[in-house]
């Protein structure tokens, strides 16, 4: 083992305390510094923490992120989800292996350039993009992609391949200096409205924990991550649980494809967000927060890491918060490491203990034993920025907004085929038809609306609203035009998604997933039989069984496409004798043992 | 008041493919209660009366082993057009068995181990001559589960299937009545 892994796993490991639940932080660390994380680098990190070999393995070979190998100088790691897709990533993934002179899943033999495909990266209205080495470039074209790799050649560094040039925003500010655009398109009134850091805390520490649930709870605000469970009796679960400790966590995650919103969040309000984590753990008596990001977004680390701070020298975190004796709570980054399912929050706990992002069984929920088996509250971004105006605004103001049963506004990321793809902050209760307009969208086939997770509609249901009560959404809105292949170029890219995704802890997941795309891909070739199709929907009430949501609604494009657009699936059913199943060609299966025997 | 008519036996064809004929001997384990099934279904094409070709219309085809050759691709096919109701049962038939092991190595692989340099043949083929004749059946490509050739209604799993499952399947396929397994036929360890 060479002097410099050793050191270099001592330094980085003492930077966390030696505390093994911090192995994440330890791994992207050393990453950083090595290149890869190599067997005799495991074993050395395993070594130095205490723990067996094992465990670091596992969490290693978990994430997408890290690498066994050196993944070259320049590490491109290009978006391949179907709004990417949609945008020419095909001529950009080939300029890019022209260029480099290496295929997808290499490195050019001279070490400098590796190329990669990653699940969504957040960057929806900007596509196609790349994460190199960790910095975002947006609307890729192939000119630009040859352009990277010859800079990357001539010894150019990151920095000087961005050219001097930013987004708008606060993408510029200096220790973002980023490429992405925000694309604020429609401002509403509790995200991106004006904002005071620190007003509604303020106000927060006036009343007791009770009254703060109290006002959630009348405000009636639910979660923006999907599942939209009631924010205030969460928090008054947690309140009650029993512990001498309790964790706040603010789940930045956000894997969804088609989802963006908590970046620009992130980007626009961090200090918001941070707020809201804080009246969360004052609602619930937490001394410590975790703010989860998901790899994707570590560009924004230097810049949130200055905000952490300036809020603690504002008295907006730390001991004492606004003068309140007693009040004690701090907040740090956790950085993921590229994996959908850590997003779920059991399974974004897992993580941030260190360990492989598998959702646990429930109950006991994270309310009752989350992080480290304490009590822990899981927020979404865009939640936590609900409750700072909730606080600030009170609960019947908040009431008035949206719907009779989705109170307040939803961030929208709106992509895909239409003229002004971005952030649409809307009230609860706007229409697909609204959407579509307000973006610019013609010629409309289908709406994937909530990502893969959520359902494909057709222009018969462009009406309904976007409300918990008609269309759930965690904010993803991918709009399909005419021309595209819905079966080919989208279901079937999401159901890759799902297979490569599955943590594979249940079976139903692990294998249905891997059977939907075969026998997607056998329909799409026009192998496929009725039956086939049948057999597709049939699995859905098998998936329901799984145990968290990513295997529960894994099917749904497939199924939501089945019933919505039926006769896509049947005009490419082969046509004969349904019971001899199409696909099977005896001349060519019998190819293999003439060519044998001719020669023998 | 007319006698009640006996009713039409069902029909049952039976074959093995790529499989070891365990299959089958799990069909005879129902012990005595082959004379019930004699009662039950008449026999057409199958190694257990002998007749090799359909001389009927069947109702019922039970189908152990996969394809490994092209023979076994025909076999199948013509229980296909013979049988209303293809069974295939047995984890050969199934998912392919233990024959499926060489489909992790290509043919040309296998074929010159068994004939030319395993430690058995070494030396005792000196034309180095793959057995091939339009006699013998070609070899595929891989060995196939039977549902990838043809339209299975029904699976019995096991190696090879319980005759306790085998006999409660047949049961509900000729009485018509829906099949409740029993834990223990589809219990393997
Ligand atoms: C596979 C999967 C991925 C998820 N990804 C996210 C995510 O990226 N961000 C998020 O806030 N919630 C995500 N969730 C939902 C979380 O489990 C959890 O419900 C949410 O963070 C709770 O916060 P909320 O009540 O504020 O919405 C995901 C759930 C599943 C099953
Ligand atoms: S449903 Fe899928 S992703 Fe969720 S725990 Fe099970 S295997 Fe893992
Ligand atoms: S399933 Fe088992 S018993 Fe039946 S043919 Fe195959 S190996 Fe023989």
């Amino acid at each position: 083992m060479s002097s410099s892994i050793a050191q270099t796993v001592k330094t980085v490991v003492s930077r966390y305390g030696g505390d093994a639940t911090r192995l994440m932080d330890v791994l992207i660390d050393v990453q950083d510094e090595l290149g890869c994380l190599s067997h005799v680098t495991t074993a050395r990190i395993a070594h130095t923490l205490g723990v067996p070999q094992v465990d670091v393995e596992q969490t290693v070979s978990f994430y997408h992120f890290f690498a066994r190998e050196p993944r070259g100088k320049f590490a491109v790691y290009l978006n391949d989800s179907v709004v990417a897709e949609f945008c020419g990533r095909g001529e950009v993934a080939r300029a890019f292996e022209e260029a480099a002179g290496c295929r997808f899943g290499e490195v050019t033999a001279d070490g400098v350039v590796g190329l990669f495909h990653t699940a969504c990266i957040g960057m929806s209205d900007q596509e196609p993009a790349a994460l190199v080495n960790g910095q975002v470039f947006p609307a890729l074209t192939p000119d630009k992609a040859r352009e990277l790799v010859a800079g990357m050649r001539a010894g150019k560094t990151v920095e000087e391949l961005k050219g001097g040039r930013t987004g708008d925003g606060q993408n510029a500010h200096p220790l973002v200096r980023a490429l992405v655009h925000n694309h604020i398109r429609r401002r509403g009134v509790m995200v991106f409205d004006h904002y005071q850091p620190g007003e509604a805390l303020r106000k927060v520490v006036a009343m007791s924990s009770g009254e703060v649930i109290g006002v959630v709870k009348a405000a009636s605000v639910r979660g923006r991550g999907g599942a939209g469970f009631p924010t205030g009796m969460k928090w008054d679960f947690a309140r009650r649980a029993a512990g001498d400790v309790k964790y706040v966590f603010c789940n930045a995650d956000e894997g969804e494809p088609g989802t963006f919103k908590d970046r620009v969040i992130l980007t626009e309000r961090p200090q918001m967000v941070i707020e809201g984590m804080a009246i969360a753990a004052y609602a619930v008596g937490a001394q410590r927060g975790i703010l989860y990001v998901r790899n994707e977004y570590r560009y924004l680390r230097s810049y949130l890491e200055h905000v952490l701070e300036d809020m603690r020298a504002q008295g907006l975190l730390g001991a004492a918060i606004c003068g309140q004796s007693g009040f004690d709570f701090d907040v740090s980054l956790q950085f993921g490491a590229g994996a959908y399912v850590c997003g779920e929050e059991s399974a974004l706990i897992e993580s941030a203990e260190g360990k492989r992002g598998e959702p646990r069984d429930r109950p006991p929920f994270p309310v009752e034993k989350g992080y480290l088996q304490k009590p822990t509250v899981v927020n979404n971004v865009e939640t936590l920025c609900s409750a700072v105006q909730v606080m600030l605004k009170g609960a019947e103001w908040y009431n008035r907004l949206g719907t009779e049963k989705s109170k307040g506004t939803k961030v929208l990321c709106v992509s895909g085929d239409c003229d002004r793809p971005g952030i649409y902050e809307v009230e609860w209760g706007f229409s697909v038809n609204d959407i579509l307009q307000e973006a610019g969208a013609r010629d409309v086939q289908a709406v994937q609306v909530g990502g893969p997770s959520g359902s494909c509609i057709g222009p018969g249901e462009f009406g309904r609203v976007l409300a918990y009560e008609d269309l759930a959404t965690g904010g993803s809105f991918i709009i399909i035009g005419q021309p595209r292949d819905l079966l080919k170029d989208v279901v079937l890219n999401f159901a890759r998604f799902f297979r490569e995704e599955s943590c594979g802890s249940c079976v139903p997941c692990r294998a249905l997933t891997g059977m939907a795309q075969v026998v997607l891909e056998r329909v799409i070739a026009g192998r496929g039989t009725a039956e086939d199709v049948e057999r597709l929907q049939s699995w859905q009430k098998i998936m329901r069984n799984n145990r968290c949501g990513l295997g529960q609604t894994a099917l749904n494009p497939v199924v939501s496409t089945i019933r919505n657009f039926r006769p896509l699936y049947d005009a490419r059913l082969a046509p004969g004798d349904p019971r001899f199943v199409p696909g099977f060609d005896l001349s060519a299966a019998v190819k293999d043992y003439e060519a044998a025997v001719s020669k023998g | 008041m007319t006698a009640k008519a006996p009713r039409a036996r069902k029909i049952v064809a039976t074959t093995s493919l790529a499989g070891c004929f365990g299959c089958h001997m799990s069909l005879l384990d129902i012990d005595e209660r082959i004379l019930d099934l004699i009662e039950l279904v008449e026999f057409n094409k199958s190694p257990i009366d002998d007749i090799k070709t359909f001389t009927k219309e069947c109702d019922i085809g039970l189908i152990e082993g996969g394809c490994c050759n092209d023979e076994n691709v025909h076999v199948l096919t013509e229980f296909r057009r013979h049988c209303k109701t293809l069974v295939a049962f047995g984890e050969c038939a199934l998912m392919g068995g233990l024959p499926a092991l060489r489909n992790f190595l290509p043919l040309k692989e296998c074929l010159e181990e068994a004939y030319l340099n395993g430690p058995t043949v070494a030396g005792e083929n000196p034309g180095r001559i793959i057995p091939h004749d339009p006699d013998i059946p070609k070899i595929l490509n891989r060995v196939y589960p039977c549902h990838e050739v043809v339209k299975i209604d029904y699976f019995l799993p096991g190696c090879p299937p319980s005759a306790d499952l085998i006999w409660d399947a047949l049961v509900a396929l000729v009485t018509g009545k829906e099949l409740e397994p029993q834990y223990r036929t589809f219990k393997f360890d």
